[in-house]
């Protein structure tokens, strides 16, 4: 039974290590006041460009590398876009993932009949062979621990450093950083290819850990449910990582209560994700009105241009 | 007089490009197409609709213009598919997912001329017909492996939908596992999706973790098939060979045979001769058959499943044979009886005796 307990958090971590990394990146690109919808797009570039890093070289940092390059490349021409061209954040976003999704399957052709070794997990000596606590804490894959220190990152440097709180500040008003002499654009720039990285990440962690192989499609909604995360989130990073141990928990206990013969409907729970995001965004809107707390970036998906 | 023979040259070169058109007319390629639930890299079932296809251009080459469309969701998408397809002039449509039926029916109507296809269904109109294949004979052979197989006697299901053709599976091959090994216990788990590997693979984690060790599938990508050579337990190959992603894990596949098929069927609409009718074939017509037993198979297991698969293709073996019991313990066949192809098989929505769940609503 706690071989099965153990099996079952590792199982739930797994699944939440993808959302974690999108759903960060997300969440910075949104505090400087972008709306990105183009996550999923993201990684599944991030996904297919690993893979086949990995199939070609067999090594794990390489194919992480060029991850991180595709979704950032990606991410360049939403940034672009938006940034310089001014255009609109939802379409260009919405655009930037149907373009993913079928320049993945494009590239992808080819390396549907193949498989690739697994990006393994860690092995602490000594520490990894701890009953109970050693498979909990010590051994998982190495992304697993960098999504955790991720977060700790992205939450320092938003509430810890200057860079951070400028981010912050041009996310709330971009008008008036832009009056004090900050570089919206450039803040913006950045955050978006940050957030192209992460996508990335997410993505390849997919193909290279969680089923090392490459299908079309391979992502299935992941980078939808990262969005809602954000949301979910309210823009806190640590949070993002409990929606994304509920996120992903939802899924892998519906089928181990499915495997022990528990009627449950499948349906109902892979709602849940998205119902729960309803009803944080609906609190939100509460809290916002009575002027308790604001924590939604008020520039949200608003264009920005100097000379408004 | 010259201008007379000059007009009389020019209408028999207007004749004559006439008949060399029309003759050109009856030279055009007869067009199909094929409408794919999921992308054809599925290395599954679409993949073998795909295998298909190409069947019928290796066979046909000029005279055959295929056009296909990959993962066309179910729906009123798939409609319009269909309706694009027909405009653009093609004869024979074949839909190959269970949940095209309806969209199949209702593009039939506006498309009179168009000839209709549609796999795994059982609604037909004067232009539309069924085909299927009795996969069903293909779950009794693996059933059998998996219950002399299995050392813990779990055997884990990952199960798509909650439709006839998923059920008789389910039940086809728990069925032939119980009837070589009492002890057998089945795990089935709903994925909901017919093509989702990230789900697929967390299924087949979910099962190994509580004690299968050996994973069925009846959804269309080879994660399941990975996690089992992992795991280092085994698993089937589901539509396709899919030998390459677990070469030690696979101990057979069921291979889904469409070529010649639709091969008769394009023939066909090019002859004139095509008539609506429900096709329901299996080991026996070739429809339904197995990729290379492996090699980790014990001389008797072996044995068992070629004379298995042999029965299957004489005819003289039924995997739904009496007596069996409904799950609530109501019977269904008395003992030798085999159930009638409708209503039994084709709406089968009920476990038989012995499996220990529910099937979702």
């Amino acid at each position: 039974m706690n071989e099965l307990f153990v099996q079952i958090i590792l199982g739930i971590s797994i699944a939440s290590v993808p959302l974690i990394f999108a759903a960060t990146g997300e969440l910075l690109v949104e505090r400087s006041g972008v709306l990105n919808l183009g996550v999923e797009g993201m990684m599944i570039v991030g996904a297919i460009t690993g893979f086949v890093v990995q199939f070609h070289f067999d090594n794990a940092l390489l194919s992480l590398a060029a991850a991180i390059i595709a979704g950032m490349s990606i991410a360049a021409i939403f940034a672009f876009l938006t940034q310089i061209m001014l255009t609109n954040q939802v379409a260009t976003g919405l655009a930037l993932t149907l373009f993913g999704l079928g320049v993945s399957a494009f590239w992808g052709r080819a390396y549907s009949k193949v498989t690739v070794d697994r990006v393994d997990a860690i092995n602490v000596p000594g520490l990894s062979d701890l009953p109970i606590v050693g498979p909990l804490v010590f051994s998982y894959d190495p992304l697993f621990y960098l999504s955790i220190l991720m977060v700790i990152l992205v939450w320092y440097f938003l509430n810890r450093t200057k860079k951070g709180l400028i981010l912050r500040a041009i996310g709330d008003n971009h008008d008036a950083a832009h009056a004090i002499g900050h570089k919206v654009v450039r803040y913006r720039f950045i955050a978006i290819l940050f957030g192209g990285a992460m996508a990335g990440i997410g993505g390849a962690y997919l193909s290279l850990v969680q089923v090392p192989i490459w299908v079309e499609g391979m992502t299935a909604g992941r980078g939808w449910i990262s969005l809602a995360l954000v949301v979910f989130a309210s823009w806190q990073p640590f949070k993002v990582i409990v929606g994304a141990i509920i996120f992903g928990g939802i899924t892998i206990l519906q089928l181990h209560a499915q495997g022990f013969g528990v009627n449950v409907d499948a349906q109902y729970l892979s709602m849940l994700p998205y119902l729960m995001t309803i009803f944080v965004l609906v609190t939100l809107r509460i809290r916002i009105k009575s002027n308790t707390n604001r924590v939604m970036p008020s520039c949200l998906g608003k264009i920005f241009h100097s000379t408004q | 007089m010259f201008k007379k023979l000059f007009i009389n040259a020019i209408r028999l070169f207007l004749v004559a490009s006439i008949s060399f058109l029309a003759g050109g007319a009856i030279a055009a390629p007869t067009k199909a197409a094929f409408i794919y639930i999921g992308p054809t890299g599925d290395m599954g079932w679409t993949y073998q609709h795909d295998v298909g296809a190409n069947y019928v251009k290796k066979h046909m080459g000029d005279d055959v213009e295929i056009t296909t469309v990959e993962s066309v969701e179910e729906g009123p998408d798939a409609e319009r598919v269909m309706a694009q397809l027909a405009n653009k002039g093609n004869e024979i449509i074949f839909t190959t997912s269970f949940g095209y039926m309806n969209p199949t029916l209702k593009a039939a109507k506006r498309f009179p001329n168009v000839k209709f296809e549609h796999a795994t269904g059982y609604k037909r109109a004067d232009n539309v017909s069924t085909y299927s294949a009795r996969f069903y004979e293909g779950r009794h052979v693996i059933g059998k492996i998996a219950g002399r197989m299995t050392k813990s006697n779990v055997i884990g299901y990952i199960a798509s939908f909650p439709i006839p053709e998923v059920i008789r599976g389910i039940n086809a091959s728990y069925l032939a596992a119980k009837s070589v090994n009492p002890d057998i216990q089945m795990k089935i788990v709903w994925v909901f999706s017919w093509f989702d590997p990230g789900k697929e693979a967390d299924a087949a984690k979910a099962m190994i973790d509580q004690g299968a060790d050996i994973i069925m599938q009846h959804t269309d990508s080879t994660a399941a098939m990975m996690m089992a050579e992992e795991n280092g337990i085994y698993a089937f190959g589901q539509a396709s060979d899919m030998g390459a992603f677990g070469p030690r894990a696979q101990l057979t596949a069921i291979i889904d045979d469409w070529g010649p098929y639709y091969l008769q069927r394009v023939r066909a609409v090019r002859d004139g001769t095509w008539e609506s009718a429900d096709t329901f074939d299996g080991v026996r017509e070739g429809m339904v058959g197995f990729s290379p037993l492996s090699d980790q198979l014990p001389a008797d297991v072996r044995a068992m499943a070629l004379q298995a698969i042999g029965e299957l293709a004489a005819g003289t073996l039924h995997p739904f044979t009496g007596p069996v019991n409904k799950q609530d313990g109501s019977p269904w066949l008395a003992a030798g009886e085999t159930p009638p192809m409708f209503p039994d098989l084709l709406t089968m929505d009920f476990y038989v005796e012995g499996i220990d769940s529910k099937i979702p609503q």
